[in-house]
């Protein structure tokens, strides 16, 4: 099978809307007819889901959690990006692409990414129609604050909110669909296959969570909205309930899975406190808008942060940055925080964080304006630590927080299964290598608003369609197949908990396939996971019924895929013998210790396609065209 | 950093219930070598880990991002909704709150529109239909002005925000003696009433959310204030009062 990206012909800045007119429609009056399945309700689900049914499909909505509300997006903090210049300094649309395409370590599709910032702008008009409550200057406009890896200030906030109240407006759109009864919502179901007939996406089998009954659905197509997979190093800023099984099962019926490898590491967590942690949690990017990163010039220098004089700290992101300083993008950050601790300069009783000191701030601006600002991030970390980030300056490190790649699309967002369509962090084709902060909200809104409700028409106009409902063998097949999944699982009454083997991934996967990668260290991974997935098939404990809620029960699906995907994941990163952006192979580094990326031989994305043997899946490259932004190291010096 | 004051043994009494339609009782357990620096979900982790190595059903409890947002968790502690610290949920609860030795009694929101499924897991799908009832402002993908085409006073706007935040957990409705959803509804109502976008539905909107609430089964305010003792975001009754007013008078506006 050849990748054809469906990338429009013509200049960048007009291929969008040349494609929109050559894109068939869908009559409105026959939009009724074709239904819609949409799973999972985050920015990408919840707009994408009210935005067809606006236009008159018939839309059936999934998510595993209580409401809707409540997808992970809800948890982004600072803010969220679109050109609108409204700061007079010197954005635009292109400046945007730009930025993105740079940031992302040229490993993204520049068609894309055009299309993102073109749309960016009409997304900010969406959310603040929607009663979004934006901060505001006094005069009443809209504000804005900077964000990593752009000299332009162009994030549109909601306090350390943001992904809250998008996520509240788009949910707010879906709830008014609801409604009007052309959404059927499905909350507490967890999608556990995708069925296919003819070769299209033609439904799903779910799980509902609450009376353990597997539940077929059938539709005319399917959109996977279901996020990233973060969680797969067990410790991540992710949500206990973030997880890779949608996108591993479609991948396993077909759709390709592109560079798993690219994986954000943020670099401004809290760290780890214990073994009992079951979470990272992040502190916003936005905090280095006034917050400088220190640790103490000496190695093994222990005195308190107060009684390290100024001359004796290095401000090492300003050193070795002066352009960008503590804003330079989180790959960059966050490689440079860990060059600092492996010298053993780290701080705190682990040596694994440095400081982020707002002393100098507070001293300019006052306490209340930093207040303002961050102050429900300056409460929650002293909720964790116990420690007033206003007197003593925050200890963080960086974790796994957000994963660039996902499941293949087309300039469509269609995946390589006809009629499965795949949004927001759970599609691989904006970011390349790197995301930069306040990118995430802006492309799950734009594939849900703004994309989406195009290009899907095309599809339903064009393609042909079997009759089918879900009396159909496929489902049937999908369903007896999942069901004995799950009765094994629950028979294998080993002794150890599925919390175990999921930490047990996680140390494999941030130990091997961290921050810093290696082929020796990959190949270790290579063999140490398929052990310990066959220990798990093995040796799992699974208590609890099968006919009701068992929370212990899903997570045990969702590692058993993470045990499957983690292989994946390592395979791209051995492959991958370059470094870019949040893919640091060390073999690959310039002198100063950036990465170096491979121009001549990676300049493509990595599709992987599933051959039933894990160890062997088919590499098809799609190769990348650069006609606008010339490939060139990346400096924030 | 805390300083570790060691490991400490809490005694848990937890509601556990198998099922909507079966009877719940009480049970006790010990959750040892607790760390002041654990959550509290992270020290019902580690109790479930126990039960589950001695092929028992572990407790099931709600909750996700574990970071105080999504609104996932929630419980009742010692009778308090999200526990003792005040504008905090459970999941940023830390034991270091603790002493050694405590006794924990742990209860699932008490509601009669919250209805049990499971041991500390309820069902708060009305708080979506009371949203669905109106809590929203009625705008198509695509037909929104330029975003600064629409000046929002900053004081109304940050007052919006305050509204906002609420994350639909439901203490509010769980600590009532009244079981009331007032501070719920009438945070996202008047939200929406500050801003300009949001005056053409006004009357429509607190009609029909405040009959959703009712229709729910959710009780009346009787201005106790438990609900924004509790309320992990701090949002303020000043809502409520809000609401009624809103009520009153689209009631009066209503052409029959």
């Amino acid at each position: 099978m050849k990748l054809d990206s469906k990338i429009p012909a013509g200049p960048v800045a007009e291929k969008w809307e040349h494609h929109k007119f050559n894109l068939k429609l869908v009559n409105p009056a026959n939009k009724r007819k074709y239904t819609i399945i949409c799973v999972g309700t985050g920015l990408a689900g919840a707009s994408a889901s009210a935005s067809l049914a606006e236009l008159g499909y018939n839309v059936l909505t999934f998510c595993i959690h209580d409401s809707p509300r409540r997808a992970h997006s809800i948890a982004a903090q600072g803010g969220i990006n679109a050109a609108k210049n409204y700061a007079n300094d010197g954005d635009s649309v292109y400046r945007l692409f730009y930025d993105t395409v740079k940031g992302g370590d040229y490993r993204a599709r520049e068609a894309n990414v055009y299309r993102l910032a073109q749309v960016s702008n009409n997304i900010i008009d969406q959310c603040v129609a929607q009663g979004v409550p934006f901060a505001r200057e006094y005069g009443g406009q809209l504000t804005n604050r900077s964000f990593g890896g752009a000299q332009v200030s162009r994030t549109f906030y909601a306090r350390g909110q943001t992904g809250q109240q998008l996520l509240l407006g788009a949910y707010g759109a879906l709830m008014r669909q609801v409604d009007a009864g052309t959404v059927k919502l499905f909350p507490r179901r967890e999608m556990l296959d995708l069925v296919l007939v003819d070769g299209q996406a033609r439904g799903i089998t779910i799980r509902n969570l609450i009376t353990g009954e597997l539940e077929s659905y059938a539709a005319d197509a399917v959109l996977l909205c279901t996020g990233g997979y973060g969680n797969v190093y067990f410790l991540s800023t992710n949500a206990g309930n973030s997880n890779v099984t949608a996108a591993w099962r479609a991948h396993k019926k077909g759709a390709f899975f592109a560079n798993p490898c690219f994986t954000q590491i943020h670099p401004t967590c809290i760290p780890v406190s214990g073994e009992h942690q079951s979470k990272l949690t992040l502190m916003s990017e936005s905090l280095r808008n006034d917050g400088r990163v220190w640790v103490p010039k000496a190695k093994g220098d222990n005195r308190p942060a107060s009684q390290i004089p100024e001359a004796e700290r290095d401000y090492f992101l300003e050193r070795r940055y002066p352009a960008f300083g503590n804003l330079v993008p989180r790959d960059v950050a966050s490689r440079a925080a860990k060059a600092v601790c492996d010298e053993g300069r780290g701080v705190g009783t682990t040596g694994l964080a440095v400081y982020l000191d707002f002393a100098e701030a507070i001293k300019r601006l006052g306490e209340d304006t930093i207040r303002a600002r961050y102050g429900n991030l300056f409460q929650m970390y002293e909720k964790i630590t116990d420690e007033n980030p206003y007197q003593t300056p925050m200890r963080i490190y960086p974790a796994v927080h957000y994963t660039m790649g996902g499941l293949w699309v087309d300039y469509n967002l269609m995946s390589t299964i006809p009629g499965l369509y795949v949004l927001g962090e759970a599609n691989f084709s904006d970011h390349g290598a790197n995301r930069l902060g306040a990118s995430a909200l802006m492309q799950g809104l734009a594939d849900g608003y703004f994309v989406i409700p195009y290009t899907i028409g095309d599809y339903l106009a064009t393609a042909k369609f079997a009759k089918v409902s879900t009396d159909h063998e496929a489902f049937k097949a999908s369903a007896v197949e999942e069901q004995a999944k799950i009765n094994k699982l629950l028979s294998i009454k080993g002794s150890r908990t599925v919390l175990e083997f999921h930490r047990d991934l996680g140390h494999i996967m941030w130990e091997k396939v961290g921050m810093g990668r290696t082929e020796a260290g990959l190949k270790e991974a290579l063999q140490q996971i398929p052990r310990l997935r066959q220990e798990f098939w093995e040796n799992v404990t699974v208590p609890g019924p099968a006919d009701n809620l068992n929370p212990n029960l899903e997570r045990a699906g969702r590692v058993a895929d993470f045990l499957e995907f983690a292989e994946l994941l390592t395979l791209d990163a051995l492959n991958r013998r370059e470094s870019c952006g949040g893919h640091f192979r060390e073999e690959s580094q310039t002198p100063e210790g950036e990465a170096q990326r491979d121009d001549e031989n990676f300049s493509y994305v990595a599709a992987w396609e599933y051959t039933g043997d894990f160890a062997k899946p088919t590499l098809h490259q799609e190769p990348l065209v650069f006609e606008e932004v010339h490939p060139s190291q990346r400096s924030y010096k | 950093m805390a300083e570790n004051q060691g490991s400490m043994t809490i005694n848990l009494k937890v509601w556990r219930q198998a099922g909507p339609k079966q009877p719940g009782q009480m049970k006790s357990y010990v959750a040892e070598d607790v760390s002041p620096d654990m959550s509290f979900l992270e020290m019902l982790d580690v109790v479930n880990e126990s039960l589950i190595k001695r092929g028992e059903d572990p407790i099931a409890f709600d909750h996700d991002c574990r970071e105080g947002i999504c609104g996932s968790c929630g419980m009742m502690i010692n009778g308090i909704a999200h526990g003792p610290d005040p504008g905090t949920t459970v999941c940023q609860l830390h034991m270091r709150r603790y002493k050694d030795g405590d006794t924990i009694i742990i209860e699932p929101w008490r509601a009669r529109a919250f209805p049990v499924i499971k041991d500390l897991v309820v069902d708060r799908s009305a708080f979506d239909r009371i949203i669905a009832a109106g809590g929203y402002i009625s705008v198509n993908t695509g037909s929104a002005p330029d975003a600064n085409a629409i000046p929002v006073p900053r004081d109304n706007a940050e007052r919006a925000m305050d509204s906002a935040a609420c994350i639909s957990c439901g203490a509010c409705a769980a600590q009532c003696k009244n079981a009331s959803a007032a501070l719920f509804t009438s945070a996202k109502m008047n939200q929406l009433s500050l801003l300009p976008q949001g005056q053409a539905e006004r009357s429509d909107r607190a009609r029909r959310m405040v009959l959703q609430m009712d229709h729910e089964g959710f009780g009346n305010c009787s201005n106790e204030g438990e609900c924004e003792a509790v309320c992990p975001k701090e949002i303020s009754m000043s809502n409520i009062a809000v609401m009624n007013r809103e009520y009153e008078k689209a009631a009066l506006q209503k052409k029959s």
